[in-house]
């Protein structure tokens, strides 16, 4: 497959046509992934073809198949947590933290060395844009095992009492936006606090993960302790049914999430979830303007939207709404949609045919609301999924895409005239997940945190992860934190 | 001379320096400016990768924006004509090479830079006002100014009066710079602000809107003699400047980077830079300028590097 001459999406195109200054093509080399014709689950320390069924992963830039995939079913996830069990039995729950802790980093300083690999390999699978997977997903992904590594040795010191102790066998299943990074976030914590692992990647987007699997692999973790499943809903399903989990941990849409709660209703297992969002990104007539229109680009346009704490609800002061909607329209002409691997792209392919169609369909409600659809002068490659970035200003709190997550590049326009009303509106909303302040006024900045129901607030700035800070949600947005010592607390007996 | 009187150019912004109070409203009143996602704006425009055929674009558009520019002591009429044979032929073994857009020197070799580069189209810049520091009475300042120009100066590199910026008397620098306008006649007039010393974003952003209401074509940075001098965030809050001035009056005004800049893949990011933040009809020698001794020479190697794929060591340019 990898001899295929690959199909090349049209290179990332400023919007202008006649452009003066023109940014020729700045392709990284697809042959750094290393792609390989097909792809094995990781279960008990060993590749082998799952026994579900052999599906194409495809490259959503330009629908060309990557590879092939051998995915599991319900036995192989019996399997899995089989040996998950051994593992968790056998040695690693009492295995000293430094011990684990070694494991741990020598996972991250692989990821490291491997990180071009890893980059361009999640570009070509995702569609996000390289410099988002070289800038942001890969070395994060790394930070978060140097975290956790140094918190293995130290759990007797983290508020959890004297002698922590892990839960046992954790499912994981984890969404396709930033599939190397999500893993990340659910293995390391696991590991570090003596859990084992059966991990399940999103289906559209199983290759990081599964070379993530060589990664563990090479570090002689012992048999057993991380299992990769690829797969569909199903194995989700059968993962999340299975008795032997003690644990799930669940990333992904709020409405597969309730599912998932109702199915672990009752059984003992231990849950956490992070949800959908529609966060409000808030704006103050006394911000530093120029700031914040990067900071709302980047809250929704960074990874096509796919972000559930995406700044998809603009909330601007009536006083600058005229200003801010013109700077923010001369930026968006600047953004460069297109081939994922070239250096240059600021928008990269949306992920799947299917989430496509859900953009289209909600942008195409929120015309028929009466919002104003505007998008920047902008050419679509022929083939592949592609939306351009879009706002809709005139909408209402009423209306639709002010309600629902889009989970693409479509920005909502709203607007407010009090800090009281800018609360009111921003919380007016099912979810929870995150917020975004702008003012240059530090008071003001503490008492709209303080009445924020999110679980993230940003001030100045939106979209900023760090593994040391705890990411979670209020409300349908889920509950359970990842990342910083409360992290922790998820994957330790008698917590959350 | 009524130096109250706001120039025509500021149509719709005519009250601002109507008096002091006046202007400080107005350059409070802008929006400030946060220092960290300017950095992060800044760096993030810093990753764009430039080869092949823009790399070339970029590289000749950067050599017809250079200043080249000798502000020593040392300085002699010797030293400014070898300066001005490299700025009319950079590369003498390459006609293909693009002039630079000007000579910058001190006042009293305006004379010899003038009779050295004439007919050829490249522009004597003269810094004045007392450069660099700028400490000397306004008497001093216009004549310095004067004997510039009289001495065929087209362009005029003036510094503001940081300590009264810095303790708030704004009307003062104002009008300095109104003065120095007038002076300049029709020679174009760049406001150095010395961001070096002005230290905040939201002071660079405030001398920018000062200099561009009282007159002056371009705004600088730096004078070279300050470190820092000029910075991608600096460069960034000088461009928006610009661009909202414009944006506001219609008049397009420049924006000189001066000091610090020594290599065509600093020169080629700020171009980028001038690109996506300004726009890219500020992509001319006529609004966007990079202050530089050294950087022409390494703009010389980057060109030979990307025609014939091997670099020609530092022997094969001129030390000037």
């Amino acid at each position: 497959m990898t001899d295929q001459p690959p199909a090349t999406p049209s290179a990332a195109a400023a919007p202008t046509d006649s452009s003066l200054f023109d940014y020729a093509p700045a392709p990284e080399s697809r042959a750094i992934a290393r792609l390989k014709p097909s792809y094995q689950i990781y279960v008990d320390g060993a590749f082998r073809d799952g026994r579900g069924e052999a599906v194409k992963t495809i490259n959503p830039a330009t629908e060309e198949p990557l590879a092939e995939v051998a995915e599991a079913n319900a036995a192989d996830v019996t399997d899995a947590v089989a040996a998950a069990r051994r593992a968790y039995q056998g040695s690693w729950s009492t295995l000293p933290g430094a011990e684990r802790a070694k494991y741990l980093f020598r996972i991250a300083r692989a990821i490291q060395e491997r990180a071009r690999e890893l980059a361009v390999l999640e570009s070509l699978d995702n569609g996000k844009p390289i410099k988002e997977s070289r800038d942001v997903d890969v070395p994060t992904a790394a930070a978060h095992f140097f975290y956790y590594a140094g918190w293995a040795d130290k759990l007797g010191y983290a508020g959890f009492g004297p002698n922590p102790r892990p839960i046992g066998v954790a499912g994981q299943i984890i969404p396709w936006n930033f599939p190397l990074l999500m893993a990340a976030w659910k293995i390391a914590p696991a590991l570090a606090t003596g859990n084992t692992v059966v991990l399940k990647p999103a289906e559209t987007t199983p290759l990081t993960a599964l070379t993530l699997a060589e990664i563990i692999a090479e570090c002689d973790l012992p048999p057993g302790v991380v299992n990769i499943l690829a797969g569909g809903p199903s194995v989700g399903q059968a993962l999340v049914e299975a008795p032997g989990v003690d644990k799930l941990a669940f990333t992904g849409s709020t409405a597969v999430g309730k599912d998932l709660q109702r199915s672990a209703a009752a059984s003992g297992k231990r849950l956490s979830l992070e949800l959908g969002g529609k966060a409000a990104n808030i704006v103050f007539d006394d911000a530093a303007i120029d700031q914040a229109v990067e900071g709302i680009v980047n809250g929704i346009f960074f990874n096509q939207g796919h972000v559930c704490c995406a700044g998809s609800r603009l909330l601007v002061q009536e006083s600058v709404h005229d200003e801010v909607v013109a700077a923010l329209q001369d930026r968006l002409r600047t953004l460069r949609l297109g081939d994922p691997l070239d250096k240059n792209t600021d928008i990269g392919a949306i992920n799947s045919a299917a989430q496509l169609a859900r953009v289209r369909e909600l942008a195409d409600v929120g015309e028929a609301e009466g919002a104003t659809r505007w998008s920047p002068a902008c050419t679509l490659p022929d083939r592949g999924f592609w939306f351009p970035p879009t706002m809709f200003l005139g909408a209402h709190q009423a209306s639709r895409i002010a309600q629902e997550e889009i989970f693409g590049p479509v920005l909502t326009v709203l607007t407010f005239r009090t800090p009281q009303e800018a609360v009111d509106k921003a919380n007016n909303t099912p979810y929870g997940l995150s917020a975004g302040i702008w003012t240059e006024k530090g008071s003001r900045i503490l008492w709209m945190a303080n009445r924020l129901r999110a679980g993230v607030v940003w001030a100045n700035t939106f979209n900023r992860f760090d593994p040391a800070s705890p990411f979670g949600g209020y409300k349908e947005s889920g509950f359970g934190r990842e990342g910083g010592r409360h992290g922790l607390a998820a994957y330790l007996e008698g917590e959350l | 001379m009524s130096l109250t009187l706001s120039q025509p150019a500021t149509a719709g912004l005519a009250d601002a320096g109507r008096d002091d109070a006046s202007l400080r409203r107005f350059l409070h009143g802008l929006p400030g400016v946060d220092q960290v996602g300017a950095e992060a704006r800044a760096a993030a425009l810093a990753t764009r990768s430039i080869k092949t055929t823009a790399k070339a674009w970029a590289i000749d558009t950067a050599i017809r924006m250079v200043d080249l520019t000798t502000l020593e002591g040392s300085d002699s009429p010797g030293k400014v004509r070898s300066l001005c044979a490299k700025a009319v032929r950079p590369d003498p073994s390459d006609p293909g090479v693009p002039a630079v857009a000007a000579v910058c020197v001190y006042p009293d070799l305006v004379g010899v830079a003038v009779e050295a580069v004439r007919g050829t189209g490249v522009q004597v810049a003269s810094v004045a006002t007392a450069f660099p520091s700028g400490r000397a009475a306004l008497a001093t300042k216009l004549v310095d100014v004067a004997e510039a120009v009289a001495a065929g100066a087209t362009e005029i590199d003036m510094v503001i009066d940081r300590g009264a910026f810095l303790s708030g008397r704004y009307l003062k620098v104002y009008e300095e710079i109104v003065a120095v306008k007038q002076a300049c006649g029709s020679a174009h007039l760049k406001v150095i602000l010395e961001t070096g010393e002005l230290v905040t974003l939201d002071a660079v952003r405030r001398a920018s809107w000062l200099s561009l209401l009282a007159g002056g074509d371009f705004i600088k940075t730096s004078t070279g003699k300050i470190s820092p001098a000029a910075t991608p965030p600096v460069a960034l809050v000088m461009l928006q400047a610009v661009r909202d001035f414009a944006a506001r009056t219609g008049e397009v005004r420049g924006v000189k980077l001066a000091g610090g800049i020594r290599t065509s893949k600093e020169a080629i990011r700020y171009l980028v830079m001038v690109n996506e933040v300004a726009g890219e009809r500020w992509l001319d020698p006529a609004t966007f300028r990079f202050g530089a001794s050294s950087l022409l020479n390494d703009l010389l190697q980057q060109r030979h590097k990307l025609a014939t794929g091997a670099y020609d060591g530092p022997d094969y340019v001129s030390i000037d």
